[in-house]
């Protein structure tokens, strides 16, 4: 099956070709020991102490493979950054692929070693996985599904009840970004400085929860991006967000891309970044704590809770601009 | 974002303080229309209203052509959609728009092949790769829009391109303004007029505005700047008692337009009757493909698109005008909202009511 190979679906039958994909290309990949026995379910070590936090998502981006990223990198950070933003440590995640028949075994290899390199960067391990292979025309080329167990130490309490009026909304880096590549890929509007901010965040997270700041609640504003996460916290905060138009950080490829095809990077998926909610007092040092590590050096203060409901922008012009949850897609404008 | 001037606050700040001193100086509410969904858009991404005297009422008039695009126009499109052999190919915001009993996006995730585009010429595309199917194209738009599905029709012409259709649903913005203006009932006292739109047609094509109905009116551009440079220039005409078009949008808009887009225009299309969601039928305000390319319209493909229904109670017709606010229609916010739109106004995110009904949330901290 290798070199140049196709997927049959032969390779989601159970059979011959099934183990074989397993062994040549998974196993060597995710290698650890929970993998090692191929059993029918990977018996892991016992917990940490804390409370345990599972999480499970699903990943069908359109290209698989884009500027700073693929979907196997994808789906991996996507789980470990579920984890990390509710306070958990990231342990174990499971990966499982739905195939097309007759994709090309390259990409296969490419989505297989994106998602290794993943779990490398986070320092988690891939200990269990399932493929199926749909025939042609029955799903476009991979899907992949990871979950991901890890768990939440003791004391370690972030939840959205706890916002309260007053606290500073801060996020890690510029938003938009890799929506915008995504969508710029699909409509051939590829520019040397666009790339995805895909990235495991566990460990600038950690390095949050270790400083003592007094942070109450964080989300990674993945599908919908920065607008709809922040239209959810408000929501479960009973509070009102607002955001400064000058300060939340937008790369200006990102912003080109946007422009010329009429969508709003506040709307825009991101998967290397989080917002985070933390008293005012504590909101100078976490975003300086954020700027000394690799992952956060572009983070800023964007806004502030206040009493209300829902989510505005105060704009570079001094006006206010609702920013609302989306009805059904997000549609490029024509006018 | 190009010409950070043109964000500039204290810029703003000062058109926002001599907007108010004019608008005192006239010395009574004054209300003024734009024409273009991107003014729209523009206006609402601001928070520019937010910034306006009381003595400054901006409404939103018949410019987005998905809120203007009829309910039959719609049921043609899904009908022929229906057909196997036929790929739809659309701008991304018409594809939520409700017609009489479907949306296109209803119909997407049936049978029918819809496929987004951002250019008529993606649509030729489609047509080139398909051989065996029939590509049409949703064709609607104003002025801005119409030169470059001519430009995609003469390229199928000189190509041989066989397969690719349209259905003509372009609009002219003369045949409105000038039915806004006679209407008694609308009370409008000046014009925002379009950027894009301008561009094409020129400046010296809006003289009947002040020629004839002696109403006040600039073209303005798209940065908060630009609007609120407009507003003055609108509200100072109305404060002096005179009316003439004022170009403010020269780094654009030339007098004359542009012309080549224009002869591509006039070659392929040419005016017929056409019909206006919420303001019904309006003399020569659509477009018609051309005799030497009429073969190329999708119309005369036998389809039976049902009878059209226009939803009960929806007064889009007149909030599209002026003359009444969203907040007097009896559906808005009950049966017609941003998720389930009945009407024309709340279907495109940035149309009058889909804004009213956002602020209006924000206002009551909840449901509207």
């Amino acid at each position: 099956m290798r070199r140049n190979g196709r997927i049959l679906l032969g390779h989601g039958a159970g059979g011959r070709l099934t183990s074989e994909l397993v062994r040549e290309a998974f196993v060597p990949a995710f290698d650890n020991r929970f993998l090692h026995t191929l059993s029918d379910s990977a018996v892991l070590d016992t917990l940490p102490a804390g409370r345990p936090a599972l999480t499970t998502d699903g990943f069908v981006v359109d290209p698989p493979v884009f500027p700073g990223g693929d979907l196997g990198y994808l789906s991996v950070c996507g789980t470990v950054n579920d984890l990390s933003v509710a306070g958990a440590r990231p342990l174990w995640l499971t990966f499982s692929l739905i195939l097309e028949e007759g994709l090309e075994t390259e990409l296969l290899d490419t989505i297989v070693a994106g998602a290794a390199r993943a779990a490398r960067e986070a320092g988690i391990a891939i200990v269990a996985g399932d493929t199926k292979v749909v025939p042609r025309g029955k799903a476009d080329r991979a899907f992949v599904v990871t979950s991901g167990l890890g768990v939440v130490p003791a004391q370690r309490e972030l939840d959205d009840t706890r916002i309260r009026p007053g606290d500073r909304v801060i996020v890690t880096g510029p938003v938009g970004d890799h929506g915008a590549t995504v969508l710029g890929e699909r409509h051939g509007l590829q520019g040397d400085e666009l790339r995805s901010d895909c990235r495991p965040l566990n460990a600038l997270l950690e390095s949050v929860w270790s400083s003592g700041l007094r942070v109450r609640a964080a989300h990674d504003p993945t599908r919908g991006g920065l607008a709809t996460t922040c239209n959810e916290t408000a929501a479960r905060a009973r509070a009102r967000i607002v955001l400064d138009e000058c300060s939340v950080p937008i790369r200006q490829e990102t912003s080109a891309v946007c422009d010329l095809l009429g969508v709003d990077p506040l709307y825009l998926a991101c998967e290397g970044r989080a917002v985070l909610f933390v008293d005012p007092a504590d909101a100078d040092d976490l975003v300086a704590a954020l700027r000394r590590h690799p992952d956060g050096r572009e983070s800023a203060d964007i806004g502030w809770v206040a009493e209300g409901a829902g989510v505005v922008m105060q704009t570079r012009v001094g006006g206010e601009m609702p920013l609302d949850l989306l009805s059904g897609m997000d549609l490029p404008r024509i006018c | 974002m190009s010409g950070e001037p043109f964000f500039d606050r204290a810029v703003v700040d000062a058109l926002a303080a001599r907007l108010a001193r004019v608008s005192d100086d006239v010395g009574r509410q004054v209300t003024v229309m734009e024409v273009c969904g991107t003014h729209t858009h523009a206006i609402a991404a601001a928070g520019l209203r937010g910034l306006l005297p009381p003595g400054v009422r901006l409404i939103s008039g018949p410019g987005c052509p998905v809120c203007v695009t009829p309910v039959d126009y719609l049921d043609r499109a899904i009908a022929l959609g229906r057909r196997s052999e036929v790929i739809l190919c659309t701008f991304g915001d018409l594809v939520r728009v409700p017609a009489s009993r479907s949306s296109l996006e209803h119909e997407r995730a049936h049978e029918t092949d819809v496929r987004i585009v951002c250019s008529p010429r993606d649509a030729l595309a489609i047509a080139r790769e398909n051989e065996d199917r029939t590509v049409v194209f949703l064709a609607v738009g104003f002025e801005t829009t119409i030169p470059g599905i001519a430009a995609a029709i003469a390229e199928a012409e000189a190509d041989g391109v066989s397969n690719f259709l349209v259905l003509p649903g372009g609009k002219l913005i003369e045949p409105p303004l000038r039915a806004l203006m006679e209407d008694d009932e609308v009370g409008v006292d000046g014009f925002l007029l379009p950027g894009h739109v301008s561009v094409i047609l020129g400046a010296d094509f809006y003289r009947f505005v002040s020629d004839e109905f002696e109403v006040p009116a600039a073209i303005a551009g798209f940065t908060p700047a630009d609007v609120m440079r407009a507003l003055v220039a609108i509200v100072g005409q109305i404060r002096d008692g005179c009316a003439r078009v004022q170009n403010l949008y020269a780094r654009a808009v030339r007098p004359e337009g542009n012309l080549t887009a224009k002869a591509l225009m006039a070659r392929y299309f040419e005016p017929r009757d056409d019909r206006w969601r919420g303001l019904g039928t309006i003399p020569a305000s659509g477009v018609a493909l051309s005799p030497a390319v009429a073969w190329r319209d999708a119309s005369w493909i036998p389809v039976d698109p049902g009878v059209p229904i226009e939803p009960h109670g929806c007064r889009c017709g007149e909030i599209l005008k002026g003359v009444i606010e969203p907040r007097d229609c009896p559906l808005f916010a009950h049966a017609c909202s941003p998720e389930h739109p009945v009407g024309a106004c709340m279907v495109s995110s940035e149309g009058t009511c889909a804004a009213w009904y956002r602020h209006a949330r924000m206002a009551v901290g909840g449901r509207a």
